[in-house]
Formats: structure tokens, C-alpha cells, sequence
């Protein structure tokens, strides 16, 4: 039997490492200062969707990731995960953590044992687990089952926990980057993978990474975490709605871009390329086609970078 | 494919649409399930989904259950007409606006689709007719 997807919500969670208290040799106390990981993030995750998890480095991604699947708790504020309406505390909850599995790039294996023994104790461990899927993945990744894990290579250890994640079939099953040392065609076989078991088998899929380009259109929801916050959570569409491009010359493109965002701007000539923030309303956009000025989509990649770029202040 | 800055449903659904209007799907024929457009093009399933939806609404497929999308009957015919009508608006002045715009006289252009159109094809049949 199948579980239903999960869905999951942050309520301003905050989690910091390695706060503690020491003696000074002449007796004072002192308090370390903390390092805060997430600084108060909310947000909530539709089930059933596969969400897209985007941050730069350090920004609290794998962090928040780890809360889901209860490997860290958060030091002031609530997580709770579970199917629509009966979502509860991952912590110590078996019922929650069977249901979740979190894939990371190490893929999680016994060092000292064969990758079967491994994958034997994922499939004792998983109600949903699918024998047959695991043995075709490791196939088509051409994975040697009876080596040790340190006898494979990067690219060998990611394409395990990737076909760990996939054959769970967990009701939450999330990617943190699985795809490091993944070569370009195991990335592609992946995705096309993850997509078809996900239309065959209906679950809450997270995936961050950050190739964005590659893996974009895979996303129904996106996340954006910056600085230990959540600095958007949204459908995918609705992102790559909040901005465009215009292309045109120096004049037309001004009086166009007068009063929005701009998030960037290329100049060759008398020609400009701006990105802004926004969108074009019907009456704008007839005015750019009159003036000759084209009008194109920002990637979503692009706005990343630009979202959570220190030097792009708000004006 | 689909990257252009609509949505990427609605540039699924203008696809699908193109492809009904050129006759490259038949009436009645089936289209790609959600699961094959979704892994054929990388794409989420929902987004396919939602473009399919989309275009059952409009009429230009229908749903079989348990087999599948299929086009509409009538779906071609009712396409042509709507594109028919948008493309004196959507085309033509704004070709027109730019021909304006490069100082071409409207005796010229009208001497060009005179002209030629000896060439386009519909037209050629029609001589070779009579």
C-alpha cells in the first residue's frame, strides 16, 4: 500500500550550531557566539509536487532539508511533515520518518559492507520499497552491488543514493544534491527517471541543486533560501513571471524600463538589454512591439542569481 | 523547445495546437500521454498536465477514459477560423506598421502580394485549374 504525499511546513524556524558555554582558565564564563543556519524561515510544501530547493552556499538548504527528514531539530520554532491534515513533528515520530527519506550526496551507505548489504537494509527499512526498480536503476548506472562503497567512485556513490531515493518511493523523498560527481548523461537518465516514477507513483519530491538550468523545468514549486530565510517559495511559472528582459535601443528601452527593478543591464552600442522585476502588462508590451523593442524571458537561473545577489539592493 | 517567455504550459498548448493546425495530428488521433510528454520534453507532469487540461477546455482534445487524450473532432476547422480571423491583426499590421515604418509605399506592397502571388500555392492550383 502506498501513503499518501506528504506536505511539510516551517513555521519561523530557527536553527543555529554550536552554541556552548566554556570556562576561561581565570574562571569567567563565556558564551561561544552560535553560527544560525536558519534565522527564522516559513514555509510550506504543497504534497505531491515535485519542489525545487534553491540557495547559494551556506544558505540553510540542507539544513532545512535535514529538519524534514528529522536529522536535526531546530532550535526555536516548528517543523511538521506528514500526508494533508495529519502532518505532525518529525522528531522521533516513526510513523513521519518512515515515510521520509533523505538522499545526500554520500548516499548514506555502510562503508565497511558490500552495496548490497546496504540496499538490503534500505529494503527492510522501506514499506513502499521497489526490488524491481532498484535492479533496473543500478543497471542502467551500471553499478557493481558487490563492491564496497569505497571502491566505487563519486559518480558510482551518487548514482546509489539516487537510485536509493527513487526506489523508496517514499511519500517524501528528498534530493540534496545527489547529482555531485554525476556525469551529464547519468544526470539526464536520472531526471528522466525521477519524472517517470513520478508520474507513475505520485509523491513529495525536494531536489536542490545548483544547476538550476538543468533541472528547472522539473520543478512545480520553487524554493529560494538566502541567508537562512526563505526569500520565496512560489510555482514555478509564478517565478519565472517576475521578470523579463527587453532588448532595444538605449531610448525605447529607458522609457520601458522607467520606475521598475532593474536587476541587470548589458549595454553594446546604442543598444541595451535590461532584466527587470515584474511583469508586462498588455498595453506594455503592444507599446515595446511598437517601438521595436523585444521582449524575452529571464531564465530561471538568471533570476536566482539576481534575487540573491548582495549588490542588486532595492531600489 | 519551450523556452520562450510564456508560460511553459501555454507554449504547450500553442505546440499542440500548431500541430492540429497543420494536420500533423489528425482528427481522432491520440496524443502523447502526460508521462511521455513530461519525460520525452523534461518537463514537470503537471505542467503537461495543465496544458492539456487547458486545451480540453478550449475543445481541442477530448479525454477517453482510460485510453487517453485524442483531438477533437472539428478541432482543425475551428482552429483555422480563430487564426484566420487574428491574422490580419497579429500578422499582417504589424508587417504593415513596419513597412510604414521603412518608408514603403502601399502601392508597393500591394504589388508584391499581387505578384507573388503566383507562388503561393493554393493560388498556383487555381490557375492550373482554369
Amino acid at each position: 500500500m502506498t501513503t499518501a504525499p506528504f506536505g511539510a511546513r516551517l513555521d519561523d524556524v530557527v536553527v543555529q550550531f554550536g552554541r556552548s558555554r566554556r570556562m576561561l582558565p581565570n574562571g569567567t564564563l563565556v558564551k561561544d557566539e552560535a553560527s544560525t543556519a536558519l534565522d527564522g524561515a516559513s514555509v510550506t510544501i504543497r504534497p505531491g509536487t515535485i519542489t525545487g530547493v534553491l540557495g547559494r552556499n551556506g544558505a540553510g538548504k540542507t539544513t532545512m532539508l535535514s529538519l524534514l527528514a528529522a536529522f536535526t531539530r531546530p532550535t526555536s520554532g516548528t517543523v511538521v511533515v506528514g500526508p494533508e491534515g495529519e502532518e505532525e513533528d518529525p522528531w522521533e515520530n516513526p510513523w513521519i520518518t518512515s515515510g521520509t527519506q533523505l538522499v545526500r550526496e554520500s548516499g548514506d551507505l555502510m562503508n565497511d559492507e558490500k552495496v548490497s548489504t546496504s540496499l538490503k537494509y534500505y529494503a527492510d527499512m522501506r514499506p513502499d520499497w521497489s526490488a524491481e526498480t532498484a535492479e533496473r536503476l543500478l543497471d542502467l548506472f551500471e553499478v557493481n552491488v558487490r563492491k564496497n562503497p569505497s571502491a566505487l567512485s563519486r559518480g558510482k556513490r551518487s548514482a546509489i543514493g539516487a537510485t536509493i531515493g527513487l526506489a523508496t518511493r517514499a511519500p517524501l523523498t528528498i534530493f540534496d544534491e545527489v547529482y555531485l560527481g554525476m556525469d551529464a548523461p547519468t544526470r539526464y537518465a536520472f531526471y528522466d527517471e525521477l519524472l517517470a516514477d513520478y508520474a507513475e507513483h505520485p509523491r513529495t519530491i525536494l531536489l536542490s541543486s545548483h544547476l538550476v538550468e538543468e533541472v528547472e523545468r522539473l520543478f512545480e514549486d520553487v524554493i529560494v533560501i538566502d541567508g537562512g530565510r526563505v526569500l520565496l517559495a512560489e510555482p514555478a511559472d509564478q517565478m519565472r513571471a517576475r521578470g523579463f528582459s527587453l532588448t532595444g535601443t538605449k531610448d525605447a528601452v529607458e522609457r520601458l524600463a522607467d520606475g521598475r527593478r532593474v536587476l541587470h543591464r548589458q549595454q553594446l552600442g546604442n543598444t541595451v538589454q535590461v532584466t527587470l522585476e515584474g511583469a508586462l502588462g498588455d498595453d506594455e508590451l503592444a507599446a515595446a512591439r511598437a517601438a521595436g523593442v523585444e521582449v524575452g524571458a529571464v531564465p530561471v537561473q538568471d533570476l536566482f542569481v539576481r534575487l540573491t545577489d548582495p549588490r542588486s539592493v532595492p531600489s | 523547445m519551450f523556452d520562450g517567455p510564456e508560460p511553459i504550459y501555454v507554449q504547450i498548448a500553442t505546440w499542440i495546437r500548431a500541430q492540429v493546425l497543420s494536420g500533423e495530428l489528425g482528427e481522432e488521433e491520440q496524443v502523447m500521454s502526460t508521462t511521455q510528454f513530461a519525460t520525452t520534453f523534461r518537463i514537470n507532469p503537471a505542467t503537461a498536465a495543465k496544458a492539456f487540461s487547458g486545451l480540453v477546455e478550449e475543445g481541442v482534445l477530448y479525454k477517453r477514459r482510460g485510453l487517453g487524450m485524442f483531438v477533437a473532432p472539428g478541432a482543425r476547422e475551428r482552429l483555422l477560423d480563430e487564426h484566420r480571423k487574428h491574422y490580419f491583426e497579429d500578422v499582417l499590421a504589424p508587417a504593415l506598421q513596419q513597412a510604414d515604418i521603412l518608408g514603403i509605399p502601399t502601392d508597393e506592397v500591394v504589388a508584391y502580394v499581387l505578384g507573388s502571388s503566383g507562388k503561393r500555392s493554393g493560388d498556383r492550383r487555381n490557375k492550373e485549374e482554369s
